[in-house]
């Protein structure tokens, strides 16, 4: 399999590798994938209270091209607003780091990892809003 | 002495050729170049001769007499030959139920598949954990119409080596015709087909430092097994594989098996103490499992499971070294590896394996070298999985209930 230089450079120096408070009201989790498939992505971003993200922290079991999707994304949640965040297509992490099609399945992967951080800070937050 | 990088440690997917083979080897492509087949001048007669005397090699090394062995163009072919040929020709009479099992070489599964498109009827055995044939179960597989059983003699992905004697005699017993896939065997355990109740027995050049494109099939004559030829032509082989004879690569064959005859007891000794030195080492990480039997298991295979880590990763993380994934994932498909499936590993294991397979050029230094890239990679890797700081949190992963894709 060859990678690109890209996936290879995430591979060999992943960002933002680590967790956040996940008790932290502000931090969302976002786990995907199961170890059977083969690839589990754990994606955390803190959100402050105008609503961007902070900070994001990853953590990936899985091929070098899930874990570069995964790097990517940590790099590019930051500074953007949750809504932003969400908008986030697998095809432009594809594109960012010339997946083959065959590793498509791990940009969907953090497409996915993305999403459901995102649905994670928004059900803590509503649950704030009720309390 | 230095190491150099990448270092072959990937002798059972294929071996070098010994340099003494390919010297003798050269020859019989330019100057000894003659068709064995051909009976009216000396070319023919020089290029017919080298091909009896590696005959005798191939058959020497194995204990077996020199017109017992049909040369084909590999192990490949011979299984094919053997499974195909035996049960077309023994159908009639016996039935057309075939034994075989889950941990086979695709080359003995997919003939198997192939009679089972046909009409055949098989069993596919499941092997224990440790990746042996439990011969009750085999024994409880045997039907009034099981015509032929085919077991190999040791495993290419764990190496572990059947009870081929017990296995041959329970076939013997019920008059089954027996096949040996022997590619993963030779110059790693004693084959003595005198003794072994094997009817026959697949071998390959290039898993013992031989050239690639050669094998052949040992085809008992006392007493006789009769087989269907696959390729027909010329008649050669005593008809039962035509096709004019690849001179060089049966000089090539023979030589291998000379020096493995000579060499392999004083070799596998040293491979022995390798393999030690590496599973001692690897044994210091934390959560790793040795696939197969250790016990019974040729000296030159050493497959691991490295816990919490995934197989693709892992390859990337030790391009330095040569070696298999038991994950399918570096290949077209996502499958992890059938074998430690069938040994019951979970997907995750199966996924995160490694064949080490250590050989005649392997030297202490390679050894230390893979076992300190191991520990940092995997340490590396652990770092950045989430499966690892679950396990580290005490949380049980087989609990877990994951969002699967």
């Amino acid at each position: 399999m060859a990678y690109s230089d890209k996936v290879l450079d995430h591979y060999e120096n992943p960002r933002n590798v680590g967790s956040l408070d996940k008790n932290d009201p502000n931090v969302g989790t976002g786990m995907v994938g199961a170890p059977a498939c083969g690839d589990v992505m754990k994606l955390m971003i803190k959100v402050n209270d105008a609503g961007i993200i902070e900070d994001a922290k990853f953590k990936t079991y899985g091929c070098g091209s899930a874990i570069a999707s995964s790097s990517l994304v940590t790099e590019w949640l930051k500074g953007r607003t949750i809504e932003e965040a969400y908008a986030i297509k697998n095809s432009e992490i594809a594109e960012e780091l010339a997946l083959p099609p065959v590793k498509i399945h791990c940009s969907v992967l953090a497409e996915d990892a993305i999403k459901a951080a995102v649905a994670d800070i928004k059900a803590k937050q509503a649950n704030k809003e009720a309390a | 002495m230095t190491v150099h990088t990448p270092i072959y440690l990937d002798y059972s997917a294929t071996t070098p050729v010994d340099k003494r083979v390919a010297a003798k080897m050269i020859p019989f492509l330019t100057e000894d170049f003659g068709n064995p087949a051909s009976r009216s001048h000396s070319f023919g007669w020089i290029a017919e001769k080298a091909v009896e005397e590696a005959r005798e090699e191939v058959a020497k090394l194995v204990n077996a007499d020199p017109r017992e062995i049909v040369w084909t163009s590999g192990a490949t072919e011979s299984n094919n030959l053997a499974i195909k040929g035996a049960a077309h020709f023994y159908s009639g009479t016996k039935g057309k139920h075939v034994i075989t099992v889950s941990t086979e070489h695709k080359a003995v599964i997919d003939p198997v598949r192939e009679l089972e498109r046909e009409g055949f009827e098989a069993t596919f055995l499941q092997p224990e954990p440790n990746g042996l044939i439990d011969l009750e179960k085999f024994k409880a597989a045997i039907r009034p119409d099981t015509v032929l059983a085919s077991v190999m003699f040791v495993n290419n992905e764990i190496g572990v080596i059947q009870d081929i004697e017990a296995i041959g005699n329970i076939c013997r017993e019920n008059n089954i015709i027996f096949h040996v896939d022997a590619a993963q065997a030779t110059g790693k355990v004693l084959i003595d087909l005198e003794k072994l109740p094997v009817d026959l027995m697949s071998f390959s050049a290039h898993k013992t430092y031989g050239p690639k494109g050669i094998g052949a099939l040992y085809v008992r004559r006392k007493p006789r097994i009769r087989i269907e030829a696959q390729m027909h032509g010329g008649g050669h082989e005593r008809g039962m594989r035509s096709g004019t004879l690849a001179t060089h690569q049966i000089v090539g064959m023979g030589e291998a098996f000379r020096i493995a005859r000579e060499e392999m007891a004083t070799e596998n000794e040293r491979i022995h103490m390798l393999r030690d030195r590496l599973l001692k080492g690897l044994q210091e990480i934390d959560e790793v499992y040795v696939n197969g039997d250790l016990a019974h298991r040729v000296p030159h295979n050493l497959n691991i499971s490295f816990n919490f880590v995934e197989g693709e990763s892992l390859i990337m993380a030790v391009k330095d070294i040569a070696v298999s994934s038991g994950s399918a994932c570096t290949s077209a498909s996502l499958e992890p590896s059938y074998v430690l499936r069938a040994l019951g590993r979970s997907d995750e294991l199966a996924h995160s394996s490694i064949r080490f397979s250590i050989g005649r050029f392997t030297t202490e230094e390679d050894v230390d070298y893979t076992i300190n890239l191991m520990k940092s990679k995997i340490g590396k890797l652990r770092e950045l999985s989430p499966l690892w700081e679950m396990h580290l949190d005490g949380v049980d992963l087989s609990k877990v209930e994951w969002a699967a894709h």
